[in-house]
């Protein structure tokens, strides 16, 4: 600028001097420097943002992956009918089934030629406090098989309690037990002489994947299975409810509605919904669906209501962006050989949107997916999933919670080894948005490979 | 001092396939069309030129009732096509379009195959009972399209597929497979080179034969090239319609000789 | 009327109009020699004259090589149209004059001798006068774009006609009275025929500035008397 103001006339296009294009001139190297300089910001920008996504995705893996396997113990058990059916008829029938485990723990250990003065009981806090229940559940779930094969000699694998799997995946240490009453160093003389010799191992945890939550006590019990399913019965209602709907509406907008003020109104009022603040979709879905129509409390059919009304602004601004996007050629290619409008619509710019409306319906999904606030406030909360749903019915109208809540309620409690957990459940929710992103990606490639 | 105007005077009602009697387009505000009346013959190629805004792709419109595909367009005056009115509230644009066909501007056929492009009309307007009916006016189509040599062996291929020319000659056969009376192109070749405008040319000077047509176009040497009658808008007005001989030789208006010599555009 | 948008193009038609102007001044300035000579019997001035004509038909093939680059390179319409198509007409029209006032200046090489009559060379003077009248009006009806002055020129043609036609039956007089006088009367009927000609070839001209400028064609149902009196229609 101030080279132009100094010398006005030496810049008239007359008096230019003849430069050669050998030579870069001062302006040429500055403007090249500040391309440079504008490329360089980019990398870094770049590279920042690589960095943080693979500390992200390593922070999760590390801290993640070790949900996916846990300790187990592997226990021979001799069926004796007689004791077992004396165990039910008890009042407190676990601890019975513990007297049983008592004695195989204790067998086990001397056939792995531990030794030890410690009592079953103290010998027992390895174990879950769930494993009593557990092979409770297995006998009375097979009981006719059981009673068959009286006096035979079964292997159950139990789980080890959580600290000795935290030992053994190296969360808990030795001096951190000095201050915990549950175990002590002896447990873990015991722990490494087993897993030496291999009564104790680490197996891949598909109860992880498929079971339910578990009390605060027992995290190694804990799975997202239960969750896994409210999510996935809330996906069907968002899927359901939404696309049609959303693809409806943004047919309706995009071609058919008058241009009006009153039109104009609704489109802003969709645009400012896709921005409203999730948690205000749950307080407007207790208050109507739980308060007013008497849904059924925390149940996945609320929760996919709720998400539906979340997830519609989303479909509808990438449905109508794609109906946007359709040449506005083909509409009057179609009108103009005496289509209808909705011909034109249904026969033409439809299958041309549909990737673009596919890919958004998936992406709303996904996000509806990852959604946690307002499933908190209908009470979809974690500690609810310690039930399998009965039935497709069931699936909708019971009681249940979903992959995020779930997390969220296991990253709050305080046993380290549910932290262990949430992070392994995030895994599980990112393998479902990768598949559902990776889906629309497919879907979209197929439809457009159309021609 | 006798002058002998070669003018013919005889554009009269009475030999008229498209009257339009003071036609008024208004879009929103903005007086688009103003008061043009006109009578265009059948069996002839009539040119509508003129610069850029001035109306004559919004007039052409008109005739097939494509201007209602937009909110703020309103029409006043008449329209008549064999002497009924377009316009009357009895009319479905729908069945109108199926006797006014259109052919645009850019080559828009349907991705879909050479054969679905030109079957779609005969379908929704169920001119086929069967199969062989069908592929009978496709091939009838693409021949009087001046395509059928070029495609019949890949009847199946993407329509998108073919050459620019190719296109647009597969959007008149979409036209005429519907078995218009009156052809509407809007800037038929303003994208196609040349030897594709020739052909298209030459097509359209065949088509004259059976159909009225009616070409908007941004070239007078075009203009004077294919059409018998040619029309000159001006700012919504129509300035001149008369043989494209004497437009283009001796037009009457200064407007229409300054527009067609150069000197405003 | 306005210029073009493509200055260049106004560059071009108005340098044709141009060279019209040139090859009309040249094609009036060697009919004045030829008959000059003629009538003086002025031999140098006759080659000159020759020579000239030479010059005009240079002139007609630049206009025509010009004619053809702007029809090839800006396709013109209406007016232009008219104004490029008449312009070609004009020049051989012109080298036509040109063609005719050579063929007068052959013959004073061929009479090579004095007229014998001061009165032929006056009737002679007198025709050659109204036809480059005619000439020169026509050249303004022309540069001036003038339809109304062009149709005047066109209707005046008739005077040209009538006083050639007088001069035919006064050179007929003459050579019935003497015999001798044939061979001269003879070139000399030719000349003023050639004049004459010259005439027709500036109501040409005048019809295509008419057309040029209008759009129309004169009407040329004027009335038109050739030599022997009958009425040609």
């Amino acid at each position: 600028m101030t080279d132009v103001t100094t010398n006005p006339a030496s810049e008239t296009p007359a008096s230019r001097k003849k430069t050669s294009l050998l030579t870069v001139d001062a302006l040429t190297r500055k403007r090249n420097a500040a391309e440079t300089r504008f490329k360089a910001y980019g990398v870094v920008a770049i590279s920042i943002g690589v960095f943080f996504l693979a500390a992200l995705l390593w922070a999760i893996l590390s801290n993640g992956m070790s949900a996916f396997q846990q300790t187990v113990v592997s226990l021979n058990i001799t069926i004796d009918v007689a004791r077992l059916e004396a165990a039910e008829k008890s009042i407190v029938k676990t601890s019975k089934y513990n007297a049983i485990i008592d004695e195989a723990l204790i067998a086990k250990m001397k056939d792995a030629g531990v030794e030890t003065e410690m009592s079953g009981k103290d010998l027992r806090k390895m174990l879950s406090s769930g494993a009593a229940a557990t092979i409770r559940d297995d006998v009375l779930a097979n009981w006719d098989a059981i009673k068959a094969r009286d006096g035979q000699v079964m292997q159950y694998d139990v789980l080890a309690s959580s600290r000795v799997d935290g030992y053994l995946k190296g969360r808990v240490t030795r001096e951190a037990l000095a201050r915990d009453k549950n175990l002590d160093a002896a447990h873990l003389d015991i722990v490494d002489q087993l897993v030496a010799k291999g009564t104790m191992v680490k197996s891949f945890n598909w109860d992880f994947i498929l079971g339910t939550d578990a009390s605060d006590n027992r995290p190694e019990q804990a799975g997202i299975g239960a969750s896994m399913l409210g999510s996935f019965y809330m996906m069907l209602v968002v899927l359901f409810l939404a696309l049609p709907i959303g693809v409806a509406a943004s047919i309706y907008l995009e071609e058919f509605a008058p241009k009006n003020r009153f039109t104009d109104l609704i489109e802003v009022n969709i645009s400012n919904l896709a921005a409203v603040p999730s948690i205000v979709f749950g307080i407007l879905g207790l208050a109507v669906f739980i308060q007013f129509m008497h849904l059924p409390q925390s149940a996945p059919i609320v929760g996919g209501l709720v998400l539906t009304l979340m997830t519609l602004p989303t479909i509808i601004i990438s449905t109508r962006a794609s109906l946007k996007a359709v040449p506005p050629s083909i509409r009057d290619a179609a009108l103009g050989i005496g289509a209808s409008k909705m011909q034109a619509t249904f026969h033409h710019v439809l299958p041309l949107a549909m990737p673009g409306i596919l890919t958004g319906t998936i992406i709303g999904l996904a996000q509806a997916l990852g959604e946690t606030a307002p499933l908190l406030l209908i009470g979809m909360v974690g500690f609810i999933a310690s039930n399998y749903p009965d039935g497709l019915a069931d699936g909708f109208f019971s009681p249940n919670s979903a992959m995020p809540a779930q997390i969220y309620e296991w990253a709050k409690r305080a046993d380290p080894a549910f932290y262990e957990r949430a992070w392994g459940g995030i895994i599980v929710l990112l393998v479902f948005l990768l598949t559902m992103n990776i889906l629309a990606i497919l879907l979209r490639r197929r439809f457009e490979r159309r021609w | 001092m006798n002058k002998i105007s070669s003018f013919d005077e005889t554009n009269d009602m009475t030999d008229s396939k498209i009257t339009a009697r003071n036609v008024q387009v208004y879009y929103g505000d903005t007086h688009a069309i103003k008061d043009v009346s006109i009578n265009i013959k059948p069996q002839a190629v009539t040119a509508f030129i003129g610069p850029s805004g001035c109306g004559k792709s919004t007039f052409l419109r008109t005739i097939n009732r494509m201007n209602d595909t937009i909110d703020i367009c309103r029409v006043e005056g008449k329209i008549l096509i064999d002497d009924e009115d377009i316009y009357d509230p009895k009319v479905d644009p729908v069945q109108l379009r199926a006797k006014v066909g259109m052919v645009f501007q850019k080559p828009n056929p349907f991705p879909k195959s050479i054969y679905d492009n030109v079957a779609y009309g005969p379908r929704i307007h169920g001119l086929a009972r069967n199969k062989s009916e069908l592929d009978e006016i496709i091939e009838s189509s693409l021949q009087k399209a001046g395509l059928w040599a070029e495609v019949k062996d890949r009847l199946h291929a993407p329509g998108t597929g073919l050459s620019g020319g190719q296109q647009q000659r597969l959007c008149i056969a979409r036209a005429i497979a519907v078995s218009p009376e009156v052809i509407l192109m809007d800037e038929p070749c303003s994208a196609l080179d040349p030897i594709a405008t020739a052909k298209v040319e030459e097509l359209i000077d065949e088509l004259r034969e059976n159909y009225t047509i009616v070409i908007v176009t941004h070239s007078m040497q075009q203009a004077a090239r294919v059409s018998q009658r040619t029309a000159f808008f001006h700012l919504g007005v129509l300035v001149e319609e008369g043989l494209t001989q004497d437009i283009f030789t001796s037009p009457r208006d200064k407007r229409t000789e300054d527009y067609i010599t150069g000197r405003f555009g | 009327m306005a210029d073009h948008i493509v200055k260049s193009y106004d560059e071009e038609l108005s340098a044709l109009a141009g060279k019209i102007a040139e090859m009309g001044g040249l094609a009036e300035v060697i009919v004045n020699n030829s008959v000059s000579a003629l009538v003086t019997q002025d031999l140098e001035l006759a080659r000159q004259t020759i020579a000239q004509d030479k010059r005009i038909d240079d002139l007609l093939q630049e206009i025509e090589m010009r004619l053809i680059e702007i029809i090839a390179r800006r396709q013109p319409l209406g007016k232009d149209l008219r104004e490029i198509v008449s312009a070609g007409r004009i020049a051989n029209d012109l080298e036509r004059v040109g063609d005719m006032a050579k063929n007068i200046a052959k013959r004073v090489i061929a009479i090579d001798a004095g007229l014998n009559s001061k009165q032929l060379a006056i009737g002679l003077e007198h025709l050659t006068e109204l036809a480059l009248n005619q000439l020169k009006r026509v050249l303004d009806a022309y540069a001036s774009q003038n339809a109304d002055m062009a149709a005047k020129v066109q209707e005046d043609d008739a005077e040209v006609d009538a006083v050639y036609t007088s001069l035919f039956r006064e050179l007929l007089t003459y050579m019935m009275e003497d015999p001798r006088n044939i061979t001269q009367c003879a070139h000399l009927l030719f000349c003023a025929k050639n004049i004459e000609r010259i005439g027709d070839h500036a109501t040409n001209i005048a019809e295509n500035v008419y057309y040029m400028v209008s759009g129309d064609r004169l009407s040329e149902d004027r009335p038109k008397v050739d030599e022997l009196g009958d009425k040609v229609s």
